[in-house]
């Protein structure tokens, strides 16, 4: 008879932690919405610390469904311009599962490290990031921005 | 003697009187606090809500590819053409037989019927100029090049560029020759009435390609002047102010009174609905109520989309970096940047505007839905990741409805 109620008690106890256990959503566990001010910074070192990234928009607030164009800043981490770096990017927005609705490019390099990207258009408010992978001096590097646009 | 009755009468008439004044005054004041609490938005969300108002729309945009746009005789003639039925193979059919201006320039049918019936539902028109893509599928950049889009589809207008070439010369030379210059000759040999690369029927585009080259050029030019014409007058038709901006005004000006008249407590609901919980101002946001983007939000479809109208857009000989179009190829800056990621884009289909949006029944690309509440009830039980609705209640749908009729207003267009 106690050996019954064990079972049960342990029965019981196996199912309370089954529904315990977190279930693993990948949906959830990529969408880690940025919560700090910092997380939006405009200027940050790469992933691998090799570059220092810093971007200006014109305008300067970030409008939505609007055509811009922005001014990449690559430098060194100790402020050196790296003048011939070679951009590629893609915005997302994580939440909803894609990106922006047109493609953006670099379309001139000022040759004093910084680089004029044209063709950014974001087209819904909300959490946007935008990635930006830069290749020089042999190194290749990547450097997210996050965007929190209304 | 001392009247007391009197006294007494007066006392108590007095007291009455008091009483009911105290009553008024606490009711006055009840209601100002129900309109307060009503009404209340913060100074962040008033300007959300500016935002949404037709008083923060831009003056229409510039049209690069378009030099005769706001040109007031090609808005003049763009209106004729636009009403004219000559310009179809039936007699029958005018870019208004869709597109009537007594129902929103739609038709109300949930697939458009021209010639035949074809696969998507009637767009609206008003504030189109607003746009960067046209259509459905938006495999057109430019107002004009949409225009002159269904003339040559078999199910709508079902006639040729050769054809619109002939109507020009005959019925048109002057008011045409005033705006664009010189027509050229128009005859069956250099021109044969048949002859069209656009209509999907190879009899039509023998007989095209068996044109000089000079008359192809000579016939595409007129054709795209027509849908310039026809854009400049397009682009004309514009909301005026519904009650939702009325309302937004008044709260601008702190008139809470007047801003009650417009809008009803459900109404206000279910605009902060709208505007909150329900997220719909991610994609239906600025004044026009969309983001001009494509979307797929989970539609049992066949129809690719937008995936299909990318190709559709990039090859098409009427775009902003063709040789029809006034634009330098430095100001095509949509078609320049396009997302070309197909992929993306199957089954995803133009953010409408919801202007006069509870006037204009039926909804989505093919006339899904009958009613707005049915629309509701879809995004209610949709589980696309692109829509990202909360849980709403029935009665959260109905406030988010009552928000949606306040957006019909009066359109303005040359009359």
């Amino acid at each position: 008879m106690i050996r019954k109620i064990g079972v049960i008690l342990l029965g019981l106890v196996f199912l309370g932690s089954m529904a315990w256990t977190p279930v693993f959503d990948p949906v959830q566990a990529e969408v880690r919405k940025p919560t700090a001010d910092a997380d939006y910074a405009r200027t940050k070192l790469s992933k691998g610390g090799i570059f220092k990234a810093s971007y200006t928009s014109e305008p300067d607030a970030v409008p939505v469904n609007r055509l811009i164009s922005w001014k990449l800043k690559v430098e060194t981490p100790d402020g050196r311009a790296v003048k011939d770096a070679e951009i590629t990017l893609s915005g997302d927005m994580p939440e909803h599962g894609h990106g922006l609705p047109t493609q953006p490019r670099v379309t001139k390099n000022n040759n004093d490290g910084t680089y004029v990207v044209e063709g950014i258009k974001f087209s819904m408010t909300g959490w946007w990031t935008m990635t930006f992978t830069i290749k020089a001096n042999g190194k290749t590097d990547s450097v997210t921005f996050n965007l929190q646009l209304k | 003697m001392f009247p007391f009755r009197a006294f007494a009468f007066g006392i108590l008439l007095a007291a009455g009187v008091m009483l009911v004044m105290f009553c008024l005054s606490a009711e006055a004041a009840t209601a100002e606090k129900n309109l307060k609490e009503i009404h209340a938005w913060s100074g962040e969300e008033i300007s959300l809500l500016r935002s949404l108002s037709l008083f923060s729309l831009p003056a229409l945009p510039k049209d690069p590819s378009n030099a005769y746009a706001d040109n007031p005789r090609a808005i003049e003639l763009g209106k004729k053409f636009f009403f004219d039925k000559r310009f179809s193979a039936n007699g029958k059919v005018s870019c208004g037989t869709c597109h009537m201006p007594e129902v929103n320039f739609t038709d109300k049918l949930p697939l458009a019927m021209g010639m035949g019936q074809t696969t998507r539902r009637t767009m609206p028109l008003t504030g189109n100029a607003y746009n960067a893509w046209f259509f459905w599928d938006g495999r057109k950049d430019s107002l004009w090049s949409q225009a002159i889009g269904p003339i040559e589809s078999s199910v709508e207008h079902g006639f040729t560029r050769s054809m619109c070439a002939h109507l020009i010369a005959d019925k048109y030379k002057k008011e045409y020759e005033e705006i664009f210059g010189k027509l050229p000759r128009i005859n069956n040999k250099s021109c044969p009435p048949k002859a069209s690369p656009g209509t999907g029927n190879p009899a039509a585009l023998k007989a095209w390609n068996a044109m000089k080259p000079e008359d192809r050029d000579n016939v595409n030019r007129i054709y795209a002047n027509i849908g310039k014409a026809i854009a400049a007058f397009v682009a004309q038709i514009l909301p005026r102010p519904a009650p939702f901006d009325l309302y937004v005004d008044a709260l601008t000006k702190n008139d809470l009174e007047a801003a009650d008249k417009f809008m009803n407590r459900d109404a206000v609901d279910g605009l902060r609905l709208f505007t909150g919980k329900a997220k719909c101002t991610s994609c239906h946001m600025g004044p026009l109520f969309t983001n001009s983007s494509f979307h797929n939000i989970g539609l049992a479809t066949t129809d690719k989309g937008r995936a299909e109208g990318i190709d559709k857009v990039l090859a098409d000989e009427f775009n902003c970096l063709g040789i029809y179009s006034d634009a330098k190829p430095d100001e095509c800056l949509e078609l320049r940047f396009i997302d070309t990621n197909r992929a993306k884009y199957v089954g995803a289909f133009k953010t409408p505007s919801l202007r006069n949006v509870a006037d204009r029944p039926p909804y989505m690309h093919a006339g899904q839905f009958k009613t707005l509440s049915e629309v509701l009830v879809f995004y209610q039980r949709s589980a696309s990741r692109e829509l990202e609705h909360n849980e709403l209640t029935n009665t959260e749908l109905l406030k988010i409805e009552a928000f949606l009729k306040t957006l019909t207003g009066p359109l303005s267009f040359p009359k």
